[in-house]
């Protein structure tokens, strides 16, 4: 981003960048930057909160009145992660013959449609329909067994795979919760507290010992998990 | 907190050296300037194609669109906030307020999307799909762009 901002400025555009890794903007400055320490994923701090994303962009547009630059300040406020698992009601255990992770991942689709019908777009379908998480599951879980990760059945790439799943469950989340989650709550929630999320670190870890290439095992959880 | 980690890692990665920042001023007062956002949060609108890993392309937010996907392959950063709040990510919402408050002008017709935060991408939006956003942002007689990150 730092780049674009450059490239914009070149061509006679001036530009505002609000940053999220401070360490890389004082490497590569842009013309003008905002450092806000916020949740890696939410440049403008806090979901649903108009005020505060107001005080982002008027501290932000203000660096435009610098005489000269490059300008690079830290807005005031640091927002923590809380690292607690969200709170989230979860379906009851319907069909103990299923995979926990099957038979969960079933059990949110009404809560999944919900959020779907409200906001009217889901972020689902790199190489999975909703419907075909649950069977996605089933790879997984049977990876996590000891199944061979390239015989196991994954309809797409397993990093993509591993995408549609974590939005299934994140969009799901939002129709059963009454507050925007706090981002490393609902991280927590999803890799800790979910079927889906143990099976998915679970198939990981077997993946990697069975020799998968590192770009795929790694990049299908957070690298911090 | 697990945040830092990433944060540390970023730095890591290595960086060109592009010499000093260029600097275009501000000719105008911010309440008769337009604005357009560019986000490397790698959105697409539902229907046109996603992102691929090392995608050095762009794709178009027409300004009225809020069916918008969050399609970067990184697994690295918070999506709930944007399931939440598309202007967490993205405050077109933000900038229609601003323009109606007249502290900005207007808010530009056209935004646009990358996929930021890649190693391997620097040259081709350096060179050409950089450039060619810049020139549609003229074309729209855009003067000022906020940029977000993920």
């Amino acid at each position: 981003m730092c780049v674009l901002a450059r490239v914009f400025e070149e061509h006679g555009l001036s530009t505002v960048a609000l940053i999220s890794v401070r360490g890389v903007a004082e490497q590569l400055p842009p013309p003008r930057g905002l450092y806000g320490e916020f949740p890696l994923g939410r440049p403008l701090g806090r979901p649903n909160d108009a005020p505060f994303q107001h005080d982002v962009l008027r501290r932000a547009f203000a660096l435009l009145d610098r005489p000269s630059g490059p300008v690079l300040e830290d807005h005031p406020e640091v927002i923590e992660s809380d690292t607690q698992p969200l709170a989230c009601p979860m379906p009851p255990r319907y069909d103990p013959n299923l995979p926990e992770a099957v038979d969960e991942a079933r059990g949110l689709r009404h809560a999944y449609d919900r959020t779907l019908a409200r906001r009217g777009v889901t972020s689902i379908g790199r190489v999975l329909t909703a419907d075909q998480v649950p069977n996605a599951l089933a790879v997984l879980a049977a990876i996590a067994d000891g199944a061979d990760w390239k015989d196991a059945g994954f309809i797409g790439d397993p990093v993509q795979t591993c995408h549609d799943i974590r939005t299934y469950y994140e969009e799901a989340a939002l129709s059963l919760l009454d507050v925007s989650p706090d981002a490393g709550q609902g991280e927590a929630w999803f890799y800790e507290q979910t079927a889906a999320g143990r099976t998915m670190l679970a198939a990981r870890a077997q993946m990697r010992e069975q020799g998968a290439p590192f770009p795929i095992w790694l990049y299908m959880a957070r690298a911090t998990r | 907190m697990s945040d830092q980690t990433l944060r540390d890692f970023a730095v890591t990665t290595p960086m060109p050296d592009m010499g000093e920042a260029p600097w275009t001023p501000l000719t105008k007062p911010l309440s008769e300037c337009r604005v357009a956002i560019v986000t490397t949060a790698a959105l697409h609108v539902v229907r046109d194609e996603g992102f691929v890993p090392d995608d050095t392309t762009y794709r178009v937010l027409p300004a009225d669109r809020r069916d918008l996907v969050l399609g970067h392959w990184s697994p690295n950063f918070d999506r709930s906030g944007f399931v939440a709040d598309l202007d967490v990510v993205y405050p077109i919402d933000r900038l229609e307020e601003l323009a109606a408050g007249g502290v900005i002008g207007s808010v530009a017709p056209h935004h646009y999307a990358f996929a930021g935060n890649q190693e391997d991408t620097l040259t081709g939006i350096r060179l050409d799909s950089g450039p060619a956003v810049a020139g549609l942002l003229r074309d729209d007689d855009v003067d000022v762009v906020l940029l977000t990150p993920v």
